[in-house]
């Protein structure tokens, strides 16, 4: 009896332990908040009575465009996602059912994408968007994304689970390879496609460092771009509305995520194990 | 109908299919890495001078480049400081997500959130908790008598935050590969241990983590890459410095050929990258398990 008493003492300094540790890995968004619903004097010091007012998020809101970075990233996500799936669909369908001559390499080619991601190349990509005309563009920003390795190679998993007789009954129905995908296909890889389109849409939404680089106008600037040159220090903003316009940038995905936690971390999980 | 012509159909559709998406990974990745190397070899062009071929010039010069040497160490260090510590706390967060405990759902909504806000904005947060004097981290060390300090400011200190801000941002996402694979565990495994009566510690040294050595093996891969890719932070809290004290790989290139305006010198920079990258992707090939690619 003795040990089972030690036991579940212990167990209940684990619990402690995780529960601290989760507390420790909201509190940066946890005083963002305090921040942001704060007058900006009491960023600094902590008061329960401190008033409550959403002056900080009006003050934000007003001083940078962030209704039009909210559009330029909302376009940009959406674009990259359409032609994701396409793209990739199209190239999965290709690997998973056509064994055509060169599709090992091929396949190989693909998956150094996965390695040498878009951000590696900044400096020739930046040269080949200026000669296509397309900096400062919303479709140079989403260009090198649009063909992901990483979907192509998830697809492709999902796709080679379905059964062949499907798609041979498909066929004697009268089907072209198209229909076959689009009615056999689509419709069974829908949680992948789910997974797939969360993923892609949190790292989007997200990204820096490539639309920094080839963007320079309010007109096209993402979220992050935006939001990195109201923050920053020369500009002299204070914490308070710093914290609101972070708070703004984040809100649509991390309230998102808040709703649909169990879809997000599936999904995740299952990009991951593929 | 003969079988040879349908056939060799099958071979032009699966080509048409793959079309559209290989002409963009081949502009948008096989032509600039090849384009980079190429680069690397000629001088940076400008109006009255025209690029030419220089040899291994751009290398030699990168060879005497103190700062080059110093973002490699730098972010050598980086590595160093930030995987093994995520990695360590992805397991235990998985371990405890896994296990029935109170709060399980809020618990790991906890862990993961940092996954999904920008590093941009995360920064944004973060620069003030390491203000000197008024913030947070200084503010809870004066109160327990400690004096303020400049940890951004201090070339002894800046890479030690950069540090623990993307073990913060990266462990829940380490931890949704490891909780993956203890979902797929057999619960009887733990059982019959328990029946054994082994403890817990020796039931996971001794089963779980020997059983999480794949999934391991493809986060520690993935966090190399991360450690060379993860640069946003600096644009936020510290610019590199002081004196480059805290500047990465990735980050140096940015400055060289946006700020210096240095293509080539930026393209050389980046051949180091990529041939770092290689060898992470040669030992992916010879360690991890080929199934996970090819299968």
């Amino acid at each position: 009896m003795n040990g089972i008493t030690g036991h579940s003492l212990f167990r209940r300094l684990e619990h402690a332990a995780a529960l601290l540790l989760a507390l420790l890995w909201m509190a940066p968004l946890l005083y963002a908040v305090w921040a942001a619903i704060h007058p900006p004097e009491y960023a600094i010091h902590f008061d329960l009575l401190a008033p409550i007012s959403l002056e900080n998020f009006q003050v934000a809101w007003s001083r940078a465009p962030f209704a039009r970075y909210f559009l330029n990233t909302f376009i940009l996500v959406t674009t990259i996602l359409a032609a994701q799936f396409v793209l990739c669909t199209l190239a999965a369908y290709a690997f998973a059912r056509f064994e055509f001559p060169g599709s090992g390499i091929a396949f190989a080619l693909v998956l150094l994408q996965l390695m040498i991601m878009p951000e590696v190349l900044i400096v020739e990509n930046y040269k080949t968007m200026s000669q296509l005309g397309l900096v400062d563009t919303i479709s140079g920003i989403g260009l090198p994304y649009m063909a992901s390795a990483f979907g192509i190679f998830l697809l492709r998993q999902t796709f080679k689970t379905v059964p062949k007789d499907l798609e041979d009954a498909a066929r004697l129905e009268g089907c072209g390879p198209l229909q076959v995908l689009w009615k056999v296909y689509v419709p069974l890889a829908r949680p992948t496609y789910v997974a797939y389109g969360l993923v892609s849409i949190s790292y989007h939404w997200n990204n820096f460092l490539w639309p920094l680089v080839i963007t320079n106008s309010v007109t096209t600037r993402p979220l992050t771009v935006g939001l990195a040159i109201f923050g920053a220090p020369e500009s002299g903003v204070d914490w308070s509305i710093i914290s609101a316009a972070t708070l703004l940038a984040v809100a649509p995905l991390l309230v998102a995520f808040l709703l649909f936690q169990r879809q997000f971390v599936q999904s995740f999980m299952r990009a991951g194990i593929k | 109908m003969s079988s040879v012509p349908k056939i060799s159909q099958r071979y032009v559709v699966g080509w048409l299919l793959l079309m559209p998406a290989a002409v963009l990974l081949a502009m948008f990745t096989h032509y600039p890495a090849v384009a980079t190397l190429a680069e690397s070899f000629f001088s940076s062009g400008s109006a009255i001078r025209p690029s030419e071929f220089v040899g291994l010039d751009n290398y030699r010069l990168m060879l005497d480049d103190e700062v080059f040497w110093k973002v490699l160490r730098n972010n050598a260090w980086f590595a160093v400081g930030t995987i093994p510590v995520s990695i360590g706390l992805a397991i235990l967060m998985a371990v405890w997500v896994n296990s029935r405990m109170p709060l399980q759902g809020f618990v790991r909504m906890c862990y993961f959130t940092p996954t999904v806000l920008p590093m941009i904005a995360v920064a944004n947060i973060w620069l003030f908790f390491y203000t000197p004097e008024i913030g947070l981290i200084d503010q809870i060390s004066g109160a327990l008598g400690f004096g303020s300090h400049n940890w951004l400011g201090d070339p002894d200190t800046v890479l030690g935050c950069i540090i623990v801000l993307a073990i913060w941002k990266e462990a829940g996402f380490f931890m949704i590969f490891y909780l993956a694979a203890l979902q797929a565990m057999s619960p009887e495994l733990e059982e019959a241990a328990q029946l054994e009566g082994a403890s817990r510690w020796y039931f996971f040294r001794r089963v779980t983590f020997p059983l999480l050595m794949p999934t391991t093996l493809f986060v520690l891969i993935n966090a190399v890459i991360n450690s060379f890719k993860l640069v946003d932070q600096l644009f936020i809290l510290t610019k590199g410095g002081p004196d480059n004290a805290s500047s990465l790989l990735l980050y140096y290139i940015y400055e060289v050929a946006f700020s210096f305006l240095d293509q080539s010198y930026a393209s050389t920079l980046t051949v180091v990258l990529l041939a770092i990258l290689a060898v992470i992707a040669i030992c992916q090939f010879v360690f991890l398990d080929k199934r996970i690619h090819y299968q």
